[in-house]
């Protein structure tokens, strides 16, 4: 029983790993794992279903994303696995992990703010710049160049940046 | 080649979803039209990332309709394959871009409607709904920010871009009173918490909208008779020109995909 047990883990694992290597394809510094994407993966014999959240509702990653994780089971000796999105709970920049930030900030992308700042009607926090490190920093955009990012512009070294919005 | 509309059974759900859904990708597909037109390329950036917001908020919603009712119909039969009697939205989405200013105050009018409404909707006794509502109530807040910005910004700006912002506004107020109306089929899912009374909102939508027109400088009008009639499939002639184009393809090339 012990040894049926620990297999099941074992692949399971194996089925985990394999989904969440699969990286973002607008910010390929962070894994599905890291932004919070992926949800679950459940094993069944050894069939694998996948749940995946999406960011934000028109967030044209999602059938990539959907499509590399298939690739990435199969490749791992998973066949024909399930892909399943779960809208609830709604997705939040809080998900994302710790090393996922660290790995947002070295590629030069602040990450996001707690999720609470969001509803200041004009609120402007303060994002410090991934560059220098200034807080000397402007909004140009509230809207970047994906639906997750807003672009804004250090005062201080003068470089224009992505913002990792909180939502 | 013409191809046949799809029939589409409207019981109460059914007929909700497909409301909502119709005006997110009807406003979705009007901010696209400004795709390579902006006024510069971060506002051109900011109008498709929005109306990609719509757009997916429209899939969901499509969705869950086809699985209600059970049938053929998916996503994209609805989308391409009703006409305009068929299409549910408000009459407010469908009107024309007009300028940037007109743009910005449908904008402006539909997403402080829509944040309160989608955060209302996240109690909903439908599990679907309420997880529809719950993604769509985090873009609307983005999408009243940047059109009140906006407002703002024209409105306490030069004589030209002032005029043309209340122009908008005289024009597009009597289209509002369509998002508070609802029918008998709705006050049932209303009565059973499946839906939630629009018309609970007015009030604070008010207090939203006059908070960013004064900042502005401008002035809401004291009219009160109203437009409506997208409801029930009864159009302006904006709404064919507009499926003229988004179906185009489909009506061409039945079932084309790429």
């Amino acid at each position: 029983m012990v040894t049926v047990l620990e297999r099941h883990n074992e692949l399971r694992q194996r089925a985990w790993d394999a989904a969440a290597s699969v990286v973002d394809p607008e910010i390929p510094v962070l894994t599905i794992a890291d932004l919070g994407v992926l949800r679950d993966v459940v094993l069944d014999g050894d069939h694998v279903e996948v749940a995946i959240t999406p960011t934000y509702s028109g967030c044209p990653a999602m059938n990539m994303i959907a499509l590399e994780i298939e690739v990435a089971l199969e490749r791992a000796g998973f066949r024909r696995p399930t892909i399943r999105t779960v809208l609830s709970p709604a997705w939040t920049t809080d998900w994302m992990s710790e090393e996922g930030r660290r790995k947002l900030h070295a590629y030069g992308i602040a990450p996001p703010q707690a999720s609470n700042s969001r509803r200041a009607l004009f609120g402007e926090q303060a994002v410090a710049c991934p560059q220098c490190g200034s807080a000397n920093t402007e909004l140009l955009s509230e809207f970047g160049s994906t639906s997750c990012k807003a672009l804004w512009r250090c005062r201080a070294c003068r470089e224009p940046f992505d913002y990792f919005k909180c939502h | 080649m013409r191809v046949a509309n799809i029939q589409v059974s409207e019981t109460p759900v059914v007929l909700y979803a497909l409301r909502r859904a119709d005006d997110a990708l009807i406003l979705g597909h009007r901010l696209s039209e400004w795709c390579g037109h902006a006024p510069m390329l971060e506002e051109d950036m900011a109008l498709s990332n929005i109306a990609l917001d719509l757009i997916g908020q429209a899939r969901e919603l499509y969705t869950y309709a086809a699985k209600v009712e059970g049938k053929d119909n998916d996503e994209d039969r609805f989308a391409y394959l009703r006409d305009v009697r068929q299409y549910r939205n408000l009459l407010l989405v469908e009107q024309p871009n007009g300028d940037f200013a007109q743009t910005m105050v449908r904008q402006l009018f539909y997403s402080a409607f829509a944040d309160l409404y989608w955060r209302a909707m996240m109690t909903s006794r439908d599990a679907t709904l309420a997880a529809i509502a719950a993604k769509s109530e985090k873009e609307s807040a983005y999408h009243l920010r940047h059109a009140s910005e906006w407002i703002i910004r024209l409105g306490d700006g030069t004589d030209e871009s002032r005029a043309r912002a209340q122009g908008a506004i005289d024009h597009l107020w009597a289209f509002t009173g369509e998002m508070f109306a609802v029918d008998e089929g709705e006050r049932a899912l209303i009565h059973a918490d499946i839906a939630i009374d629009p018309g609970s909102l007015r009030g604070r939508w008010l207090t939203t909208l006059s908070a960013v027109i004064r900042e502005a400088t401008l002035d809401l009008p004291q009219t009160d008779w109203m437009q409506q009639g997208g409801r029930s499939g009864r159009h302006s002639e904006h709404l064919g020109h507009l499926l003229a184009e988004l179906q185009s393809m489909q009506r061409t090339f039945p079932g084309q995909t790429w």
